[in-house]
């Protein structure tokens, strides 16, 4: 408990420097943020002085940062320039469906990757491994635009298995939400199937050398369960780094994939106010995810302790 | 185009000790790349087979390369000129390719998104090899406070989803190909500093430096004479990789409306033109998305292939 404290307290630099960088990016990017709110009509130099007051404006600019901090800290990200909507309710109402997808990609690589990554490694530099490792190496060069685009044009217009755009809430129909949620997800997971496979085979490739798996072998335990049961755990801490530091490109995928099957979720909230200047929004969903990715690998961390008990005793295993 | 279609079947690929792990293993859709994890190789027996996948991804590179260079005097038509009576005509005789949905000829469209393609990678990777490589070198050299402050800097900067932060910069600084280029460059800065500031440790600690040091080189000398060469060149393999990435950020903000403005062709833009018409003319997303996926395959396959030949910690004296 101490040390989950002490461990929580490193964050807060962290948080504190995210904080100063998204404020500083709507602050001290080039023309007056008046004017980007104002846009298109002629403003006047009262509107523009009014709208200047209400974002603050006309205070020097490290009284804003602290009035920001302040904010935040005690949940108020601001509201929308556009819609009156405070930010963090927009987030909230967004959330659930970029979570959900968010969720089933993960699922589906992982689910995908470790029998993948375990077999290549098992029998590495065979038939099925060297297929694996080249089908990897090509999907490492889709980026999930096009991931989502062959899928589309596969299950929902050759096929025509899938709906190929919209949402319905899973409150609504559970049935109908699924069958949505599969393109976006798989597009979404595919892009990290890769990753995740090569990187578990070559620690899984690592672990079989180490001796407790001849020992196993020598007990005449059978394969499969010195497969998983004895060589995936140790040989899964670097997946678990990387699933961590994947959550960033998670969220930027989502921006894409919602964009691009018309889902109502977080990035499509993000793209929207991008594209109507609303950047008190902008600031607040940058702010939110650059701190769910903080957030995320933190929790990555304290996974470790969990996997690894040489951690948990405070012996740093290096 | 498809003479240069390397065969992703054969059996040729290098899988054993090259393929295992590398930068490109992040490759996937955004910039963040974690070099520090990244560089696994396994050790083993190296088998020599022959290098035809190898040549076949130069080869593309460099066809890219020329048709966006030349792509003024190369006998293709206006990319931006449509004639709307052959919209959505498929590949054949009229145009090689066909035409999109306005009558343009997709082969031109394609020659002239390569340039911008190009250009944006090459300015972005310039810009942050530089930059971040400076940064991470000195860092790696001079530690203590400095590299302290650097790194941290770095995390917080990576901690950002690097597809957010690139959609907010570029949708405010302007969607120009300058800006573009800059702005994609700038947030690759953190990744070259991990890379060039992780050889430096490395390449540090051995014998010919320690020598260097013991003879009483000045610290520019060590830096500039025995550290840069050795760490140069990973950055370089990075960089190939990364132009991978800049070339798929590129094209995401193209497929999401944020890249150089209409008519000028991108692949990303076509892609994303093309997404509406996936019914009908099903070319016109995916020769754009070929083009795209096979020179980053290129680019991560011959960055991979680099990357494992100067690698210093697997490499023995």
């Amino acid at each position: 408990m101490r040390q989950l404290v002490r461990k929580l307290v490193t964050l807060v630099p962290t948080i504190l420097l995210v904080s100063l960088l998204t404020f500083l990016l709507t602050s001290l990017l080039p023309g007056d943020p008046a004017l980007q709110v104002l846009q298109g009509a002629e403003p006047t130099q009262e509107a523009i002085e009014a709208v200047r007051k209400d974002l603050g404006l006309d205070k020097p600019l490290p009284i804003r940062y602290l009035n920001y901090v302040a904010d935040v800290a005690q949940g108020d990200f601001g509201r929308s320039y556009r819609t009156r909507q405070p930010v963090l309710e927009a987030i909230g109402e967004r959330l659930p469906v970029t979570l959900e997808i968010g969720l089933f990609a993960l699922i589906v690589s992982i689910v995908l990757a470790v029998p993948l990554g375990v077999f290549s490694a098992y029998r590495a530099n065979g038939v099925v491994d060297r297929s694996i490792t080249t089908a990897s190496f090509g999907l490492l060069a889709i980026p999930s635009f096009m991931t989502a685009l062959l899928l589309l044009y596969f299950f929902a217009v050759y096929l025509k298995v899938l709906p190929a755009t919209g949402w319905t809430r899973l409150t609504e129909d559970v049935g109908k939400n699924l069958k949505g949620v599969i393109l976006p997800a798989t597009a979404l997971g595919i892009g990290q199937l890769a990753v995740y496979t090569r990187l578990l085979r070559s620690d899984m490739i690592a672990t079989l050398q180490e001796d407790f798996v001849s020992m196993a072998r020598a007990k005449g335990l059978p394969t499969w369960r010195i497969l998983f049961r004895h060589a995936l755990r140790p040989s899964s801490f670097s997946l678990l780094t990387i699933i961590g530091l994947q959550v960033g490109n998670l969220i930027g995928g989502a921006v894409i994939v919602e964009q691009f099957f018309a889902l109502p979720g977080i990035g499509r909230l993000l793209f929207d106010a991008i594209s109507q200047r609303d950047l008190v929004m902008v600031q607040g969903v940058v702010l939110f995810l650059a701190l769910s990715t903080v957030f995320a690998n933190f929790a990555v961390d304290l996974l470790y302790t969990v996997l690894d008990p040489r951690i948990r005793r405070g012996a740093s295993a290096a | 185009m498809a003479q240069a279609q390397p065969d992703l079947d054969s059996p040729d690929l290098p899988t054993s000790a090259e393929g295992a792990a590398s930068p490109g293993a992040a490759a996937g859709s955004g910039l963040a790349v974690d070099p520090n994890t990244a560089g696994i190789t396994i050790a083993g027996p190296k088998k020599k087979r022959p290098r035809v996948f190898y040549y076949a991804a130069i080869g593309w590179l460099i066809l890219v390369v020329f048709c966006a260079v030349f792509a003024n005097l190369l006998p293709v038509k206006d990319p931006n000129f449509g004639i709307v009576a052959n919209r959505l005509e498929p590949p054949g005789p009229g145009g090689i390719l066909g035409s999109d949905d306005l009558g343009r000829d997709i082969l031109a469209r394609l020659v002239f998104g390569a340039r911008v393609s190009l250009i944006v990678s090459l300015t972005a990777v310039f810009v942050g090899s530089i930059v971040g490589g400076t940064i991470g070198l000195t860092a790696g050299f001079f530690r203590g406070r400095y590299e302290r402050v650097v790194m941290s800097l770095v995390d917080v900067i990576l901690a950002f989803p690097a597809l957010v932060l690139l959609l907010a910069l570029v949708a405010f600084v302007g969607q120009s190909l300058s800006t573009i280029a800059l702005v994609v460059g700038f947030l690759a800065i953190p990744a070259y500093t991990r890379v060039a500031r992780a050889t430096t440790l490395s390449v540090s600690q051995r014998e010919y430096v320690l020598a260097a040091r013991a003879m009483g080189a000045k610290d520019s000398r060590i830096l500039f004479k025995e550290l840069l060469p050795n760490v140069a060149l990973p950055v370089v393999a990075f960089g190939l990789v990364a132009l991978g990435l800049v070339i798929v950020a590129e094209g995401s903000l193209a497929f999401l409306g944020l890249s150089v403005k209409f008519p000028t062709a991108t692949w990303g833009s076509m892609i994303a033109a093309g997404k509406i018409h996936i019914r009908t003319a099903p070319h016109l997303a995916l020769l754009p998305s070929l083009a795209m996926f096979l020179t980053v395959l290129s680019l991560n396959y011959v960055g991979d292939q680099l990357r494992s030949r100067f690698d210093v910690r697997s490499s023995s004296l």
